[in-house]
């Protein structure tokens, strides 16, 4: 399938499907995805939500039994053609997990990890990465003073904090997030959720979460996803206040799921 | 530190919107009564077509409530401020009709010189005005104290209207041809004195916003 560069949007989706071994778990959905914008992937455990995210950077090539067929273009790119350098495309489309998941090295390290990665050996230019990057995740204040300790040193929000500057160190495009809150607590996420707001001026963001409130409090779009199939798509606050599908109101209504 | 900034900002945002309302019903208030008493009908009829854009802007923010309901899922204090809008809005829209009420009274008066000079009328007005400018400082400002002026002065607006009726009675009985304008004149009166009570519906919820206790206090 050919793909073209589509005005604001950041992944052009068409006719997606995924299978693991026999099983099909993604049955055939189209998105757009607008770029810098939060868009929030919601629906119940095993809708196929998280293979879904796993597939925009590729990350599902790690699954050996998993298969996908149909098109995502990423700005006009077709990220399943054989010539798409995937380690490329892997800096553009960051990701944030579930856990935090620092690496077992210093605050620095982390964060220069990537740009060391890239190439950048220039000292001066790795600290000021280093420096941009806290900053833009509100994480500089709290750590200046000790850029040196283990990333393990800090709290579980700070590290996912943490985890996402460390992401931004490599100037991605999209950020996808796979549940960045679940380990944390109401303050912690609500810090990551206020980090969101500001990141999307800038990066296009992908989220799943099994929060359906958290996905009504920091998206602009919204996807329902239900047994491989997307139910609705659109504007936030239509889903969750007047939806179209039934389906889409009897799960965020708590009806089922 | 704060946090949720970016629902902070909606709040504030739908705080601004409400006391734009509450700012332009006030503004249809003082025009119908200056209409009247300067029998100024083409300023009727603005305060007549003005209360379209009222309508809408409640609309507005009614949708914006419902979408920050839905989506942010306030508390306390947030979810209060916002059950308070919801409802004031409402009494914000019947007081904006009664102006246009007291209007389309002046319009049908029309040119015909007055039975009477306007005292009370006018000064029932100042204070139904001077209450609702309390009411919505009130609500901007989260103070109980100004809610509990409101309910005060509404006593003043029930007797000036008693005073006006008696007034106006003895006008139509001197004089049948007054009739049609006394009684124009005495539902003026009567808008005034519901605008008052509703003034003090916002302020029993102005109250309840603060404190989180429904109070009664419009007998």
């Amino acid at each position: 399938m050919t793909c073209s560069v589509i005005n604001q949007v950041a992944f052009s989706i068409k006719d997606l499907q995924i299978s693991y071994g026999k099983e099909k778990v993604i049955k055939g959905i189209a998105l757009d995805i607008q770029e810098k914008e939060v868009t929030a992937i919601i629906g119940p455990s095993g809708c196929g939500k998280s293979t879904f995210l796993k597939t925009l950077n590729r990350m599902i090539d790690t699954v050996p039994s998993s298969r996908v067929t149909g098109s995502i273009c990423y700005r006009g790119q077709d990220i399943y053609a054989a010539s798409t350098n995937v380690v490329a495309l892997r800096h553009n489309v960051g990701m944030v997990f579930q856990k935090p998941n620092p690496f077992p090295k210093s605050i620095f390290d982390n964060i220069a990890f990537g740009p060391r990665l890239q190439g950048v050996r220039d000292k001066q230019k790795l600290k000021q990465i280093v420096e941009s990057s806290l900053k833009r995740t509100a994480l500089w204040d709290e750590v200046k003073d000790r850029l040196n300790s283990s990333a393990f040193s800090l709290s579980g929000g700070q590290q996912q904090r943490l985890c996402i500057a460390r992401a931004l160190a490599v100037e991605p495009d999209v950020i996808l997030m796979d549940e960045p809150c679940s380990a944390l607590d109401p303050i912690a996420t609500a810090k990551i959720e206020d980090l969101i707001e500001e990141l999307r001026k800038q990066y296009t963001i992908i989220i799943v979460t099994h929060n359906m409130q958290q996905a009504a409090r920091v998206s602009q779009k919204t996807a329902f996803f239900l047994t491989g199939n997307v139910i609705e798509f659109g504007e936030t606050a239509k889903i969750f206040t007047k939806p179209k599908e039934k389906k889409t109101e009897d799960y965020i209504t708590g009806r089922f799921g | 530190m704060e946090v949720r900034r970016s629902f902070h900002e909606e709040l504030q945002q739908l705080i601004a919107q409400l006391l734009m309302m509450g700012d332009m019903v006030e503004q249809s208030i003082a025009k119908s009564i200056r209409a009247l008493k300067e029998q100024n009908l083409e300023l009727a009829r603005q305060v007549v077509e003005e209360d379209d854009a009222i309508d809408a802007l409640e609309l507005e923010i009614e949708a914006k409530c419902l979408e920050l309901i839905a989506r942010q899922q306030p508390m306390a204090k947030d979810l209060r401020k916002i059950a308070t809008a919801l409802k004031i809005i409402t009494d914000l829209e019947r007081i904006a009709d009664h102006a246009c009420n007291i209007a389309e009274a002046c319009l049908k008066i029309g040119k015909e010189p007055l039975i009477k000079p306007l005292v009370d009328i006018p000064r029932m007005a100042e204070l139904a005005r001077g209450m609702l400018k309390k009411a919505l400082d009130s609500y901007a400002n989260n103070d109980v104290q100004l809610a509990y002026e409101v309910c005060r002065a509404d006593d003043e607006v029930d007797s000036l209207h008693n005073q006006v009726f008696r007034e106006l009675l003895t006008y139509m009985m001197q004089d049948p041809k007054n009739i049609q304008q006394a009684t124009s004149l005495l539902f003026i009166s009567s808008y005034l004195e519901r605008i008052g009570d509703y003034t003090t519906n916002l302020a029993e919820w102005l109250i309840y916003m603060v404190t989180g206790e429904r109070k009664k206090l419009n007998d």
